[in-house]
Order: structure tokens, then sequence, then C-alpha cells
């Protein structure tokens, strides 16, 4: 019953997402997408990954989006003058977006095929406990870990530079 | 419905008038200490000593007008001053605040005088207290003004910057405490060292305390941080353009949130409902003093400290909170690791 609850406010809340104008209407929709997402989490015996997704999906990396949204100051002035330049919305990206929604719809179809629609009840026995967690993540996982979080420090690393190139730039 | 569970609902319940009232009664000390320290009387009016002033503050807000600005996002203003309060309120869900008990007798099952035992306590008030930022924000940005707006982005700035401090000293916490709930943490923190040193874990992490204490004052926009609300600058920050009771909500909102603050301070560093003299049955005793402690330092602090600038506010939270904040954690697992936990 909860489960239904949960999923329909998920995938409500993420349709909405892309039918909304105002960006910040956007944001806050998909914090509202995640919220439900952890009560899935919730449901799946897992609550130290339900509180995990609340704190760094839908307290830290949204708390930035709206942070830029609002430093943007996009909302409500995307006229019809902005579509017809915005380069996004020209042919070419269109139908580059077009055939990246086909390819993961097939993926999706594909991986659905794959477990023959039976998902299963979830063993969350070993997921409850935190020390289990942590444990498989330095042991089992330990590689995919370390190579995870030189991937988010590379990226880090890079969006300095561009931010002060981009500054250096600006002062010439 | 078993007693228990009849007895939970009244919990709850009471805990929440409680709140309520805290925030009341908080209301009449910021002014009294206030004026104690300005050398002033305070309000001494209405009722006995003046305590009747929150009610009759209540009452003005509740009788004011809800203005609301013509080229506000009407659902965000409405919104943004519940989604504070509500965090507000629900972060002191998981704050155990006392020893089991069976009420002199009275119920078969002792009760835990805590409204919700979830074993991930710890993470759940970091989630609430990453979400109460939600509230600031939309008011700032809803407004349209651009007081609020600044004042919503600073806030917003001020508490990503000082979330990672918090988030490091609870995390220090936990590492000496061997869980992520809050009543085993208590728990681990009964009897003495050496026969009259309480086991507190403030003896543990010394630094650990003082970045909590820091970083809950940021979170809290409680001065000498309270950017968001700079009365110099912003005029009033992100509520600027509030009225009324939907102002009286984020007042509500600060006042609970200092309040959950030093009872999670209480619960993780000064031993809870730990303490000498009384029986564990009237424990909360010690908690409640404990928890009025801390929130008269959170007042005298206000009134003692200027503000810092804006800049000085972030160079200090990332350059000089976050890296001891690092060491903390990193030298207490080495000393776990050492000594066994």
């Amino acid at each position: 019953m909860l489960f239904y609850l949960f999923a329909a406010v998920a995938v409500i809340a993420s349709l909405l997402v892309i039918a909304q104008r105002n960006p910040v209407y956007s944001v806050l929709l998909l914090i509202a997408s995640f919220g439900a997402l952890s009560g899935l989490y919730v449901l799946l015996q897992a609550p130290f990954v339900a509180v995990i997704q609340i704190i760094v999906y839908a307290g830290a990396i949204m708390v930035l989006f709206l942070f830029v949204v609002m430093l943007l100051n996009a909302p409500h002035e995307e006229t019809q003058h902005d579509e017809r330049v915005h380069p996004l919305r020209r042919a070419g990206p269109m139908r580059f977006g077009a055939i990246l929604a086909g390819a993961l719809l097939v993926e999706l179809i594909w991986a659905l095929s794959r477990s023959g629609g039976d998902t299963g009840a979830f063993d969350g026995g070993g997921v409850t406990s935190v020390r289990a967690l942590g444990q498989s993540l330095f042991t089992d996982y330990a590689f995919a870990f370390e190579a995870t979080s030189i991937l988010i420090l590379v990226a880090m690393v890079g969006a300095v530079v561009l931010a002060r190139a981009e500054r250096r730039g600006a002062d010439d | 419905m078993t007693p228990l569970l009849l007895a939970q609902i009244v919990l709850t319940l009471f805990v929440f008038v409680m709140l309520l009232n805290s925030a009341a009664i908080m209301v009449y000390v910021e002014r009294k200490v206030a004026a104690m320290l300005q050398q002033r009387l305070g309000p001494y009016l209405v009722g006995p000593r003046g305590l009747l002033q929150p009610l009759a503050d209540v009452v003005k807000l509740m009788f004011k007008e809800e203005l609301r600005p013509r080229a506000a996002d009407a659902i965000l203003f409405a919104l943004a001053p519940i989604i504070s309060a509500t965090c507000a309120f629900a972060a002191f869900a998981v704050v155990p605040f006392g020893a089991q008990t069976t009420l002199f007798g009275l119920l078969g099952e002792p009760l835990r005088l805590q409204v919700a035992d979830v074993n991930v306590a710890i993470l759940v008030i970091f989630a609430i207290a990453s979400m109460s930022v939600y509230g600031i924000v939309l008011a700032g940005w809803s407004s349209n003004s651009k007081y609020s707006l600044l004042g919503g982005l600073r806030s917003s700035a001020q508490m990503i910057s000082y979330e990672l401090s918090y988030g490091l000293a609870l995390a220090s916490v936990l590492v000496v405490g061997n869980s992520l709930s809050l009543t085993d943490i208590v728990n681990h923190q009964s009897g003495y060292w050496l026969g009259f040193i309480p086991r507190w874990f403030v003896f543990l992490q010394p630094l650990g305390f003082l970045i909590y204490l820091t970083a809950g004052t940021a979170e809290t926009n409680r001065a000498p941080f309270d950017f968001p609300e700079a009365e110099q600058e912003l005029v009033a920050g992100y509520h600027t353009e509030y009225s009324s009771m939907s102002f009286a909500m984020f007042f509500l909102a600060e006042y609970i949130n200092m309040v959950t603050v030093s009872a999670v301070a209480t619960d993780l560093f000064l031993g809870g409902w730990h303490g000498p003299f009384l029986p564990e049955s009237l424990g909360w005793i010690w908690f409640l003093l404990k928890v009025a402690a801390l929130l008269f330092f959170y007042v005298w602090m206000r009134w003692t400290l200027p503000r810092y600038r804006y800049d000085q506010l972030m160079k200090f939270g990332w350059k000089v909170l976050l890296p001891v904040a690092v060491l903390n954690l990193i030298a207490t697992a080495a000393g776990v690791l050492y000594f066994g936990a």
C-alpha cells in the first residue's frame, strides 16, 4: 500500500519536473521525488540508505541546484523569443536528444526482460547494518569506491580550473 | 488500543506542546537576559514580572494582517514558513530525553521518553537539518524582494558551509559511541571515571563539542552568525516580507531549532539524562537542566559577541572549522583503533 503511494509520488513528481516552466518548481519537485524514493528505501528495510538519500541528494546536491537556479534567476522570462534562439532547441540537438531517449528506452526494456519482470523481494538483511555496509564498501568494493572518489576529485579540480580560467579571461 | 500506544500518543502530543511552549519561554528569556546584559528592565508590564509577555506577543501576531507582496510567488511564499516549522518540529522527534519509564507502574511495559526510536537517529537529525535550508531559501526567493533574496542566498551558503563541520562533529561522536542510535550513545555515557568524573563524551571530544556548538550556532542562524537576517544590511533578511502568523512560524522555527540543537548536544556530549543525586526515573530533570544551560549560553553569546563579516564567516568555516573537524575525526578514529572502543 505504502509502496504504491511512494511510487506514485515519485513518478508523478518526476514527470512534473520536466513539465514545469519555472526551474525553481522543477528543483522542488525533484526533491519531492527524492523524498518518495527515500520512503521506498525505508520499505526495503534500508533506513541508512534512505537517510543518506535525503542528506546527499535532497539535502546537499539539490540545495546547490536551487542556489544556481536562483542566482541565474531564470524563471518566467523564457519567452517565445528565447525558445527560437536557444541552441538546444535547434533541430540537430533535438534529434540527438531523441536518439539518446530512444537508446535509454531500449536499455530499460532490455534490463527488464533480463530480470524476467520478477524483481522479487529485496533481501535487505546485510544492508540495514551500517557496519556491514562499510565493511563491504571497503573490502569487496574497495576498487569501485576509490575509483569513484578519484573521479569526483578530478571533476572537482576540473570545475575549479574552468571557473578560474574564465575569470582570468574576463580580466584581460 | 493498548495502554502503551495510548501513552506514546500522549507523549507525542506532549512533546509537540512543550516545544511550542519552549519557544514562548525562550522569547521571554531572551528579552529578559538581553535586558539584564544591557542594564535595562526588559518586559515587566504584562503579568507578574512580565511573564505573560510571550502570550501578548502571540495575540498581537495573530491579529495582525497577513500581507503578501504582489510580485511574490503565492504557492512558495505560503510553503516556505511551513517547511521551516515542520523541519523544526520533526527533528526533535528522534531525540530521547529520558530513561525508560513505566509512569509509576501505570504501564505494563516501560515507555521510552522519545517520540520515535530510530536506529539511525543522528543521521535523521542531520537529514532534517539539511532540509530546513529550503524553508529559508524559498522564503528569500519567493518574496521577490532584494533583501529577502540576499538573506536567503547568504543563509544557504552559510548552512551548506557549516553543515560539513556539523556532520563531521557528529561523526566523531558516533565513532566514540560506536552507534548511530542516540539512546545507545546516551547509555554509553553513564557512570564515572575515577569515581567522580562523569563519563560524558565532552571530556573525550572537547574539540568536537566546540565544533558542534559553533556549527550549530551557524546552522540555526544565531548571532554571531545571524547573517541571513543582518538587520543593518538586509532589513530582516529572508523574512522581510512576512507578517503575522507566517512570520511567527519562522520565529518559532528558529527557537525550536535552538532547543533541538541544545537537546542533541546534551544527548551527544553531556550525558543526556545521566547525572548524580537523582534516580534514573527522574533523569529528565537533568536533561532539562543541561538543555536550559546550553540555551542560556546561546542567548548570552548573542548579546555579547558582535556579528562577523560575511567573508570572515566563510573563511572561518572553510579554512579553520572544516580542517579542524576533519583532523578531529581522524584523530578520534585513530584513538578508537589504538585504545579500543
